[in-house]
């Protein structure tokens, strides 16, 4: 027999305590892991936005479109490298709980503005040579089993009428936190078919996306695109893609704020919980701790034994919790609309962090009891009954 | 004949709210080598605590224990540790076995201190095992001893490490008399065959006979043999 033998048999000399404060630490790792994964998901959103791209919006609402003769206006602004613009198509396919979000674009330039979305040199230039092409990600092809060729027919809803697609490309995101679930088409179909059916509603796009030389100058560039169309009929509202993206998060972001600190508030409560079956087990063997120090164990030998039982409850535990995280992040993700998390998984930083909490909690729970059991003199100790 | 024991001058008091209770007074006495010493007394006559400072677990408030050649209070905590481990062998009113390990594995517990290899580790456990006729009990739990083997597989503990010296408070105090009879004879065998100095602690005058030597603690003053 050894130390490691004698911590295992201690630790399940009250198997259900023992069970029941496993399982505790395995469902707080698993809710501190879950909490996190959220939280850097929305950090890494809100990180990923770039700031040399400026979005040019109306400045009333972002629903109201924007005249398309913009376009050549912003291009003429000093700093301004590739403009590019994108509206919302809306519509519904087959039934509405398939929501992926549909984007008409302009081929020549948006895939140049934004270098996440990877297609294949043939694939783009297929896509680029017919009017109803579309391109899509490779996860909702994945969900609904698109093949190149197919023809994808969506109920218009914004543009009423059935539409047919057919799917030229399947783009692969360039990291995790791309939405890899969006289908993109050609705006000058669209607006063709705007023209002969809503006379007087074409030529019309949702928001234009500037490309910048340098985001110092962001700010400057923005003021000079928004000074152009002061006092039109459609005035804009042009900030960087970080700013955007973090004006559309801050209501949420105190939400984000407090699931950051709960999930460490998690942790102290386990801390406490673990703490407390230590400090219970100590007491409970307090002549036991005192024959073994009376033997000749050590302070370092009994050290060694109670931070080996409180680190081997939360190392189980945690281990436990760890495995625990994937499908509740994985059920989590499916109360979600698909693409609303991007990339929801559970990164390498969260596992660090997980475990770092688990050699804490290991660690912290057991300093009570070591303190306990080393300053009780061997003689009380003996005499001790409890 | 070399002494085991001395003790010099040794008093010993508890402070309890600023109120110094003296325990032991000017302790003063030898126990050879090889000696079996039973120490008699009423109930709080200092008799565990005088055993406390013999062991190394308790500090004299003035004078000096030497133990088989060492100071002791000379020695720091772990030196102390250190010192019990190889110098001293306990055994208890209430046994203290560790009640999740098997008869062998407590017996084995001192040894995890040591440096002997696992099959040397074995060969002494078995040993002492069968001097104290446990042998056919080893994968037994304490729960499923009776009080007497459980005292006798506390008896191999404290001998599995080969201590010159051991300490026995009052080993006989919770078992019936047959059973303290069993122990009595084991001690004995300790004694004259395995050559260990004893120091044991009893109520009992029956039990205390079949120590070689009798000595009286009346309020911490030890009586004259
Ligand atoms: N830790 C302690 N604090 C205060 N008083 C103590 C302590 N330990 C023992 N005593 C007192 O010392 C006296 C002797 O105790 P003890 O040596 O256990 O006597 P015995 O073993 O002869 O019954 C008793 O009055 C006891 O109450
Ligand atoms: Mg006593």
């Amino acid at each position: 027999m050894r130390t490691p033998r004698l911590i295992v048999k201690n630790v399940f000399r009250r198997k259900l305590r023992a069970c029941l404060t496993i399982l505790g630490m395995a469902i707080a790792v698993a809710a501190f892991g879950l909490l996190r994964t959220v939280v850097s998901i929305w950090n890494t959103a809100t990180q990923a936005s770039a700031t040399d791209r400026l979005i040019v919006r109306d400045a009333v609402s972002f629903i109201m479109p924007l005249p398309y003769a913009y376009l050549d206006k912003i291009q003429q602004v000093p700093g301004v490298k590739v403009v590019t613009f994108a509206n919302w198509f809306g519509g519904t396919y087959r039934n509405k709980e398939n929501f992926f979000a549909r984007s008409a674009i302009d081929g020549a330039t948006f895939f140049k503005v934004y270098r996440r979305y990877e297609v294949s040199k043939q694939e783009m230039a297929d896509f680029m040579k017919e009017q109803d092409a579309c391109i899509v990600g490779s996860a909702l092809a994945k969900r609904y089993g698109f093949k190149l060729g197919d023809t994808i027919t969506l109920k218009g809803d914004i543009y009423p009428g059935t539409w047919d697609f057919v799917l030229r490309g399947i783009y692969e995101p360039k990291s995790k936190s791309t939405d890899a679930s969006q289908m993109f088409l050609h705006w000058r179909y669209l607006n063709e078919r705007v023209k002969q059916v809503f006379p007087g509603r074409e030529d019309q796009v949702g928001w234009f996306i500037a490309k910048i030389d340098n985001p110092a100058n962001a700010g400057r560039i923005a003021s000079s695109i928004d000074a152009l169309f002061k006092n039109s009929s459609a005035e804009t509202k042009t900030e960087s893609e970080r700013e955007f993206v973090k004006g559309f998060v801050t209501s949420a972001s105190a939400i984000i704020d407090a699931m950051d600190y709960m999930s460490y508030v998690i942790v102290g409560i386990i801390m406490l919980v673990l703490a407390n079956t230590m400090i219970m087990s100590a007491r409970e063997r307090t002549r036991e701790y005192a024959v073994l120090k009376a033997i000749g164990f050590s302070a370092g030998r009994l050290t060694e034994l109670i931070l080996g039982e409180s680190l081997f409850i939360s190392i189980i535990g945690g281990a436990l919790g760890i495995a625990l995280t994937y499908p509740m992040v994985r059920s989590f993700q499916g109360m979600l609309p698909p693409g609303a998390f991007p990339g929801l998984s559970v990164g390498s930083r969260t596992l660090e962090l997980a475990s770092a909490a688990v050699i804490v909690v290991g660690i912290g729970a057991a300093v009570f009891p070591i303190q306990r059991v080393l300053s009780t003199r061997i003689a009380d100790g003996v005499r001790f009954s409890g | 004949m070399q002494n085991m024991i001395e003790i010099h001058t040794v008093s010993k008091s508890y402070w309890r709210e600023k109120i110094e209770i003296p325990v032991l007074d000017n302790i003063d006495f030898r126990v050879a080598e090889g000696e079996f010493l039973a120490l008699m007394g009423p109930s709080g006559s200092g008799k565990t605590t005088l055993l406390n400072m013999i062991a190394g677990i308790d500090r004299p408030s003035s004078g000096e224990v030497v133990v088989n050649g060492t100071a002791i209070s000379k020695l720091s905590e772990s030196q102390l540790a250190r010192w019990r481990a190889s110098n001293i062998g306990f055994i208890f009113q209430f046994y203290n076995l560790i009640p999740v390990l098997t008869a062998y594995e407590n017996v084995e517990l001192p040894l995890i201190l040591t440096k002997l290899s696992k099959s040397e580790r074995q060969q002494h456990v078995e040993t002492v095992l069968a001097i104290v006729g446990l042998s056919d009990r080893m994968d037994h739990y304490p729960g499923q001893l009776s009080g007497g083997q459980e005292q006798r597989v506390a008896i191999a503990r404290a001998i599995v490490t080969d201590p010159a010296l051991l300490i026995a408070d009052e080993p006989t105090g919770d078992l019936d008399k047959s059973s303290s009879e069993e122990i009595m004879t084991l001690m004995q065998r300790l004694n004259t065959e395995f050559r260990k100095t004893i120091v044991m602690v009893t109520h009992d005058p029956h039990i205390a006979e079949k120590a070689k030597v009798l000595r009286h603690l009346e309020k911490g003053v030890l009586l004259e043999a």
